[in-house]
């Protein structure tokens, strides 16, 4: 399969969900420049981590308006996986492909270390290979990723399943000590109604290898992998 | 023209100086002239004062690409593949806006990395305030590790490493050195030239504002109670900007479009245009109504001396022009034809159609002033050199002293700093901040790269010529310890007013300290920088020469960490203690003393140390290493067994020393060329083997295991401290210092 993987001008984790895709799965994959009006024919999309356009306004919050986002958007509708890592998922929340907003972390401080998240639903393309209620522990690195939604939103997002990682403690209780950011109800990732789109502040390109100290996001990946061989994700052409 | 003292002092310039300036012009500069060669002259630009010395330091070797004099260094990583590196200071920008004189340090250093053709892949900085019981030196130090933060996280290079020291001479004039490494092919490297008549000179980036005129002239003077009032001359930066040069300018380097390029850092235009003329032996005649400027009506002399940030300066060949706008348009950025190379060898600075300034380029770089100047013998040393025991108070009690040691911020974890530095982007960083010399992995190789910034102010006030020695030692002893053969290093060396004779030998003595180091380990020294005038009210800090070091690994599998590995293992300690006191965390913690002499440093026996660690680590006998530093035997152990939950139990020899300092100096002396490592219980015999052959002493004391720190002296206990209190005093101890919520991951 091929991941296309956008390139905002301030992206800076695209070499690295780039390698993991191309390099560690040994998949197909693109960079797509955000000014480029097609997607290359991928069968997943990949929004990586940054700071889009500098992030000096809230971030993302430029990145919504790059053509490419017109691409994105379409095949989103279509169906078609979305995976907003970190800057990818502040960005598919400003364009509205996901719920909610971000505020800096309750530390008031950027921080990068490891956490544990707990996968919740397994019914989305970047999670099908994972065992419901898996602790994966995957690296954060944000200086906002407190993530806020209004309370209705919150509960229809938890009655309709869209939470899909959670931060946890190593027994896998979503404990205020265990939620990094301030993150409403400790959600660390989640997905839309149509449950193609996912978009999580932990890094899983970052924890693919055993030697870079852990290979738990690798599932990820694997799982689109395994949802587009099986045919559970729309082909988008 | 006739120049007042008044204006010559604004300019940092005697007048001596200007009477060289007259005789090589053969005529009064004009006032844009006179700021052109007062940045050039300065000491940040031109190292008047250090330049005699530095000439005495080893730069070659069989690895060298490039030695001193470009915008890096670079040595021979194997592969086709060559490690750009370099330090430099930020240090009085920082002390007056804490946060942007950071970012624009850690800016400048990536500016001077990427110049070079190299992909900037790992950051380090070696940082120095003063006690964070004061509550400026909590807000400066907050700011400047924000602004690391700021910079280095927005980018994406990864903050891999670094080191943390507090003392008091520091409190009104911090250290911020940082340090940056990035990948290049062998023969694809850069250079910062002019050549080649009527190839056009480009400007691209940010554009020209006032912020920073006369940087390099502050960082040439010391502090006073009006410093402050210098704030504009710092520059903000703007990260977002150079992430898009440094895209462009490699895509651009990618072309054979380029003749030269260098970044405008410190003195701007000026110096970008001047030294590229100069190493070119051209000339550059430049266009400053052309300069995109941020403001309205800047003079001529404003434009060429304006510091603002994220500027480079392109030599493109002619005929090739439109190939380059091309590519940094394609990043939004709007590449301006200023000028052309000429070969006359002159600087000639128009403004339109009127020529402001034309002078020799070598006048300002090559046949620039340099001094000799007056050294003495610090009054201060024999007196701070005599460290008697028997004077001072009793010790309190081992585990009293531990407990203290533990906590204090020299020694303490520094989670709360490298946890807000972005340190895992590009995915090659094999060993973390905090757990020993930093390690990236070179992808598309076996090999990875060890980094380790290093310096001791303390040992260098009490012996420069020593101390020198014992950091660029420690640095070295650190990429060793994870395995990796140091291979080149870069030096920055913070000293006080070198106009006093006292500084100026502090200053000529480490830099032969220096030499002497890196000949008998054979670590040739390929660039740095030099700050001086680090100085408040007349009292310098301590002289701090920091030493970073690059070492190559082999086989990136094989890379070992600080940490003990598993429950069992034997400890054992390579080198043997002689309970050296002298300038140590001990005595300043305990009895608030910087006194004594450095630890005794035996160059053979550190080589051969690291020749073992290598060897070692190489065929996987050493499982952990760490090296004893700060805080001596016992800190050391402790550290081995932080973040593992074992303990480790370990008898060493008892030493003697006056008065009842036995245990003391025994668990907390300084003395150099010891680490601590483990190795599996079973292959002890082989790995002692492999010492002695190298006669390095290696001795088997304890094992991993069990939740105490146990240490015993010849047989008897004197330590036996539960993990479980131990770690938080050393893990939280800066966190107590900021009233912050924690959160747990």
């Amino acid at each position: 399969m091929k991941f296309a993987i956008v390139v905002f001008p301030g992206s800076n984790c695209d070499h690295d969900a780039y390698h993991a895709a191309k390099h560690v799965l040994g998949q197909d994959a693109e960079f797509i420049w955000h000014k480029d009006t097609s997607l290359q024919g991928a069968d997943a999309v990949v929004l990586p981590g940054g700071f889009a356009h500098g992030d000096y306004l809230r971030t993302g919050a430029i990145a919504r308006f790059s053509p490419v986002m017109q691409e994105v958007t379409k095949f989103a509708a279509a169906g078609g996986p979305v995976l907003g890592i970190c800057n990818g998922f502040q960005i598919l929340l400003e364009a509205g492909l996901l719920p909610g907003a971000m505020l800096r972390n309750r530390s008031v401080k950027f921080q990068c270390e490891h956490v544990i998240v707990k996968v919740e639903q397994t019914d989305t393309p970047f999670s099908l290979a994972c065992d419901r209620g898996q602790r994966l522990r995957i690296p954060i690195a944000h200086g906002e990723g407190n993530y806020y939604a209004e309370p209705e939103v919150v509960e229809r997002l938890e009655s309709h399943r869209q939470v899909v990682f959670r931060y946890v403690d190593t027994n896998g209780a979503p404990t205020p000590e265990a939620n990094p950011n301030g993150s409403v109800n400790n959600i660390a990732g989640l997905c839309n109604e149509g449950r193609n789109v996912v978009g999580l502040m932990p890094h899983p390109e970052r924890a693919c290898e055993l030697s870079l100290g852990s290979a738990d996001g690798l599932v990820m990946f694997e799982s689109v992998v395994q949802s587009v061989a099986q045919g559970t994700v729309a082909t988008v052409r | 023209m006739t120049i007042s003292d008044e204006v010559l002092q604004r300019h940092g310039l005697t007048r001596d100086e200007y009477g060289r300036i007259v005789e090589m012009l053969g005529r009064e500069p004009t006032l844009t002239e006179l700021g052109i060669y007062s940045v050039m002259w300065s000491e940040h630009c031109s190292y008047k004062s250090s330049k005699v010395h530095l000439k005495t330091l080893p730069t070659t070797g069989t690895r060298v690409l490039q030695g001193p004099g470009e915008n890096a260094g670079a040595v021979d990583i194997g592969d086709g593949l060559a490690a750009v590196f370099k330090i430099e200071s930020h240090n009085h920008p920082s002390f007056i806006e804490p946060y942007q004189g950071a970012a624009t340090g850690v800016g400048g250093i990536i500016r001077d990395i990427f110049t070079m053709g190299a992909r900037p892949i790992a950051l380090l900085n070696s940082l120095r305030f003063g006690s964070l019981d004061e509550a400026l030196v909590r807000r400066t130090f907050s700011g400047v590790v924000a602004g690391i933060a700021g910079y280095g996280n927005s980018i994406g290079i990864p903050t891999v490493g670094g080191e943390i020291a507090f003392d008091e001479t520091y409190t009104g004039n911090p250290l911020v050195n940082v340090f940056c490494l990035g990948l290049a092919g062998k023969d694809e490297i850069i250079k910062g030239v002019a050549s080649g008549a009527g190839n056009a000179v480009y400007y691209v980036g940010a554009k020209t504002g006032r912020d920073g005129i006369h940087g390099a002239t502050m960082a040439s003077a010391e502090f006073d109670e009006r410093s402050s009032e210098k704030r504009p001359a710092v520059q903000v930066g703007d990260p977002f900007m150079e992430k898009l040069l440094l895209e462009a300018c490699l895509e651009v380097m990618k072309t054979d479009a380029l003749v030269g390029i260098q970044d405008m850092g410190a003195a701007g235009l000026t110096s970008s245009s001047c030294e590229m003329a100069s190493r070119g032996g051209a000339g550059v005649e430049i266009d400053v109504s052309l300069v995109p400027q941020r403001e309205t009506g800047m003079t001529p002399y404003e434009i060429m001396l304006s510091e603002s940030q994220e500027r480079m300066l392109l030599v493109v060949k002619r005929g090739r022009e439109a190939e380059v706008e091309r590519i940094f348009g394609r990043w939004d950025l709007h590449a301006v034809h200023i000028g052309e190379v000429t070969t006359d060898g002159l600087v000639r600075v128009k403004n339109g159609a009127e020529v402001v300034a034309e002078i020799p380029a070598s006048s300002l770089t090559d046949a620039a002033p340099q001094y000799r100047r007056p050294m003495a013998k610090p009054a201060y040393l024999a007196e701070a050199q005599q460290l008697n025991l028997a004077t001072l108070a009793a010790p309190p009690s081992p585990s009293e002293v531990f407990r203290r040691l533990l906590a204090s911020p020299s020694i303490a974890s520094k989670r709360w700093v490298y946890r807000q530095y972005d340190h895992m982007v590009r995915t090659n960083t094999v060993v973390t901040p905090g757990m020993g010399a930093g390690v990236v992995r070179v992808k598309g190789t076996q090999r990875a790269l060890a980094l380790s910034v290093d310096g001791n102010g303390r040992f260098v006030y009490l012996d420069p010529f020593v101390g020198a020695q014992l950091a660029v030692a420690e640095a070295a002893r650190n990429v060793a310890c994870a395995g990796a053969q140091p291979i080149g290093a870069t030096n920055c060396l913070n000293f006080g007013n070198p106009e006093r004779p006292e500084i100026m030998w502090q200053f000529a003595r480490a830099v032969e300290g220096l030499g002497v180091a890196c000949r008998a380990l054979d670590i040739p020294i390929t660039g740095g920088n030099v700050s001086l005038y680090n100085e408040t009210d007349g009292k310098s800090v301590l002289p701090t020469p920091i030493l970073g070091v690059v070492g190559l690994i082999e086989d990136a599998t094989k890379v070992v960490g600080r940490s003990f590995r598993d429950e069992g293992d034997a400890v054992v300690l390579l080198g043997s203690g002689r309970g050296e006191l002298g300038g140590s965390e001990y005595l300043k913690v305990i009895h608030g003393l910087v006194k004594g002499v450095p630890p005794v440093l035996d160059l053979d026996l550190e080589s051969a140390l690291h020749r073992l660690l290598v060897s070692g680590v190489a065929s996987g006998l050493i499982k952990s290493a760490h090296d004893c530093s700060e805080g001596g035997f016992a800190v050391t152990l402790a550290e081995c067994c932080f973040g593992t939950g074992m303990g480790a139990a370990a008898d060493i020899p008892g030493l003697e020393a006056v008065a009842g300092f036995g245990p003391v100096a025994t668990l907390f002396g300084e003395t150099a060329s010891r680490v601590i490592v483990s190795v599996d219980s079973d292959r002890v015999a082989e790995f002692q083997a492999l010492a002695r052959a190298l006669n390095v002493p290696a001795t088997a004391i304890g094992q991993v295991g069990g939740d105490r720190v146990r240490i015993a002296t010849s047989g008897e206990v004197v330590l036996d401290e539960p993990l479980a209190e131990l770690e938080p005093l050393w893990s939280e101890a800066i966190d107590r210092y900021f009233a912050i919520p924690r959160a747990v991951a």
